[in-house]
């Protein structure tokens, strides 16, 4: 039936450059799973997928204040390039706000990036070769998982509890790698209100886990952009408070102060440090002066303690209504209760595969982040990590009544065709990861 | 008087369907191609303000780029007829007809496409009847390889292909999850063409038919989005005569759905040179990497002009109704 004999067209793959990409592109695609979330910006939708700060609890006045002081006072600085270490004051100030979390530190060690993200894919650019392993906790950071994969190194995922990562678990990992010839770069961590977990890691355990890497010769990546944001309890100090030596440190303003500023940092020991800056010269010359001038003059002019004070209460409040909603709509599941932070991390029944359910709750008007993406590996089906952060009181409400009609629904479904042969979804380590702006 | 020069557009997109993504990028390049050809073009969510905005706007014509739930089910289109806005594409009744892929099936069967045979099943039937007693009952007139898919809806959502009978199950939970209506299909194998059917006045026309060749063999939502995933043939590899019998076959079930402007009918071409219909879009994907697109450019013509050109015959097709 095909026309061999005389070809009339030539095939056309719409993307002339598709051969020439490099491999470590191979990640980069749309996928179903990510369209899915596209109605997660319709306001009839609740969207529990999205780790979005609630900037609206931030007064207006102090930002448009500190924007005005900047450009009145610094206009031709601030539209400059400037240093690629990162303007001299705020790198100052950020050492108060890390003396928060226990850490004393020279503002010569401080890195301003353009968010802390942007410190994380400079630190996986300086450590990582194509086949090199990195220790995370088992979930982690989805956007983390994804820089590594772009450095093409693997993720081994070590198992954490209520307490955080869990010690012995870390050892046997090391131990296991290391048998193999694996050669282990860094444990990236995000020990305090975790994201997606919500857990906390003890001062105990952060004390071991730092002398087991030690130990081990493996370097510590500490990300810590919650850790101000405690409902209760403060959580213990920041490992880096202990170990100047063994730990790199990321923070950053995007939940303290707002995202769409785009300041984080990183704090390195000083051959590190020196790398780390020449790496954001070369990506991006410097770190925006506008907006850390602005950041410098807000932790200059306003009460900032007072403002975390405010979006503590703020996240504690959603926070409590999430779990009331969840004990009331979902009694029969389980899930974390994080003492600060953004995130509950979910366990669904076994039964259930948490991106496979994902188009019933676009139906239903709920969006939520499926566990999967959380993994390197294809882990995490049966977890669904919901943001409180966002959305109002009365929106999480309605939005966990919904995503109790997806599971029960879905739960319905399988129970249908309970005995009838395979009902487990393929298992999949593609991205499933949502858009930027809902990670 | 209408300015034809210089049309008020209200292009649609967005929605709130699984196919959200899909309508958004296809909604902006109907834009780009309408406003570089002079109009003026407006860009709407089918959301709460949308009625209002067309009472504001008073658009000469609605373009609707809405893929999936109410931009193909006629429910839009029904609306839109009531207040008496002209609009691209099927009318309600056409759209409800097409949309529904086993309703679809039976009408352009009828007309005499082939078509595959299948078995629409809603998910009350499995518990009703036992899922294991109605598999069984399946597994006496279904052999693998089968294709299941929603029987609503597009972007090869929902959509598994089944190769081994045990996997069945899973695909019809994979279906059903995006809607409580699964078409289980016989799977033809051949080539896979789409065929635009457009009307601009002179009658259904056939495009030159596209062949789908998938890098990894299926045409998936990720072979539909990602450029460089899949090859087309435009037009596609086929002998003079199945070149004829496709053109042929999507006509059919263009005029026997009772659409309109345009369509995009796909079909699988059998080693025999037979097409057999699988569906017809109400609206088609207008997007980057969509297949009505190739073919308005193999025929030769500007996707600008073309959008222009079907907002146009919307226009005068209801003033001809209104007459």
């Amino acid at each position: 039936m095909i026309d061999n004999g005389s070809l009339r067209s030539a095939g056309n793959n719409l993307d002339p450059w598709f051969s020439l990409y490099a491999q470590r592109t191979a990640g980069l695609a749309a996928s179903e799973v990510r369209a899915l979330f596209a109605v997660a910006s319709r306001p009839e939708v609740v969207s529990l997928a999205g780790g979005m700060p609630y900037v609206s609890a931030l007064p207006e006045d102090l930002v448009v204040g500190a924007m005005d002081r900047v450009m009145r006072e610094q206009g031709p600085v601030a539209l400059q390039y400037g240093s690629g270490q990162g303007v001299p004051l705020l790198r100052e100030q950020i050492t108060d706000v890390m003396a928060l979390e226990g850490i004393s530190a020279s503002a010569d060690d401080v890195i301003v990036t353009t968010g802390s993200q942007h410190a994380l894919e400079l630190f996986a650019k300086l450590f990582l070769d194509p086949g090199d392993l990195v220790l995370a906790e088992g979930p982690s950071y989805v956007t983390a998982l994804v820089i590594f994969k772009s450095y093409q190194a693997d993720v081994d995922h070590v198992p954490m509890d209520e307490y955080g990562l869990i010690p012995d678990a870390l050892r046997e990992h090391i131990a296991n790698a290391r048998a193999v010839g694996r050669r282990i770069k860094f444990l990236y961590t995000i020990p305090s209100f975790h994201n997606p977990a919500g857990v906390t890691l003890t001062w105990e355990r952060r004390l071991e886990i730092l002398e087991i890497c030690r130990e081990n010769g493996i370097l510590v990546l500490e990300d810590n952009p919650y850790g101000l944001l405690y409902f209760g309890q403060k959580p213990p100090a920041a490992m880096r408070s202990v170990d100047e030596e063994g730990v790199v440190y990321l923070g950053t303003f995007s939940k303290t102060l707002a995202p769409g500023l785009r300041v984080g940092w990183a704090l390195a020991p000083h051959a590190i440090r020196e790398k780390l800056i020449l790496a954001n010269e070369a990506a991006v010359l410097s770190p925006s002066s506008f907006t850390q001038l602005v950041v410098s003059q807000y932790l200059g002019e306003a009460d900032w303690r007072g403002q975390i004070d405010t979006f503590r209460g703020v996240y504690r409040e959603r926070k409590e209504t999430m779990i009331s909603a969840l004990e009331e709509h979902l009694p029969e599941l389980s899930w974390t209760n994080p003492n600060g932070g953004f995130y509950v991390w979910l366990t669904l029944p076994e039964s259930l595969d948490s991106k496979a359910m994902l188009p019933r709750a676009v139906t239903e008007l709920v969006a939520y982040t499926p566990g999967t993406a959380f993994y390197a590996n294809g882990d995490g089906a049966q977890n669904i990590r919901l943001s409180f952060c966002y959305p109002t009181p009365e929106s999480i409400r309605v939005g966990v009544r919904r995503l109790a009609n997806v599971i029960n629904g879905e739960l319905d479904l399988l129970n249908t065709f309970a005995g009838t042969g395979r009902l487990r979804a393929q298992r999949v380590s593609a991205e499933t990861f949502p858009p930027s702006d809902l990670r | 008087m209408t300015d034809f020069e210089r049309l008020n557009v209200l292009v649609l997109a967005g929605g709130l369907s699984h196919e959200r993504d899909v309508s958004l990028r296809s909604g902006r390049r109907v834009a780009d191609g309408l406003s570089a050809h002079g109009h003026r073009v407006t860009m709407h969510e089918p959301d709460a303000m949308l009625l209002a905005a067309i009472r504001e706007l008073e658009p000469d014509v609605v373009w609707p780029a809405l893929h999936g739930a109410s931009g193909e089910n006629g429910a839009l289109r029904a609306l839109l007829t009531t207040a008496g806005v002209p609009f691209v594409g099927a009318d309600a009744e056409a759209a409800r007809l097409a949309w529904l892929k086993p309703v679809a099936k039976t009408v352009v069967s009828r007309a005499g496409v082939q078509t595959p045979s299948s078995v629409t099943l809603p998910t009350e039937t499995f518990r009703e009847l036992g899922a294991v007693s109605v598999l069984e009952a399946l597994g006496d007139v279904l052999a693998a390889p089968l294709v299941v898919k929603p029987a609503e809806g597009g972007s090869a959502q929902g959509v598994t292909f089944v190769d081994d009978i045990a996997d069945l199950p899973r695909a019809l939970v994979n279906a059903y999850t995006y809607n409580d209506v699964a078409l289980i299909e016989r799977r033809v194998t051949g080539i896979e063409v789409a065929v635009t059917v457009l009307d601009t006045g002179a009658g259904p026309v056939a495009l030159p038919a596209v062949e789908i060749v998938p890098r990894n063999g299926v045409y998936s939502f990720e072979a539909r989005y990602n450029a460089g995933e899949t090859s087309f043939y435009t037009p596609a590899r086929l002998t003079d005569a199945a070149t004829e019998k496709v053109a042929a076959a999507a006509i059919t079930a263009h005029e026997a759905l009772g659409l309109r402007h345009l369509s995009r009918v796909d079909l699988i071409v059998d080693p025999d040179g037979v097409p057999w219909f699988l569906e017809a879009n109400v609206l088609p994907g207008l997007t980057e990497t969509s297949l009505v697109p190739l073919a308005i450019e193999a025929a030769g013509f500007d996707l600008g002009a073309v959008y222009a050109g079907l907002a146009e015959r919307a226009i005068r097709d209801a003033a001809t109704f209104v007459e």
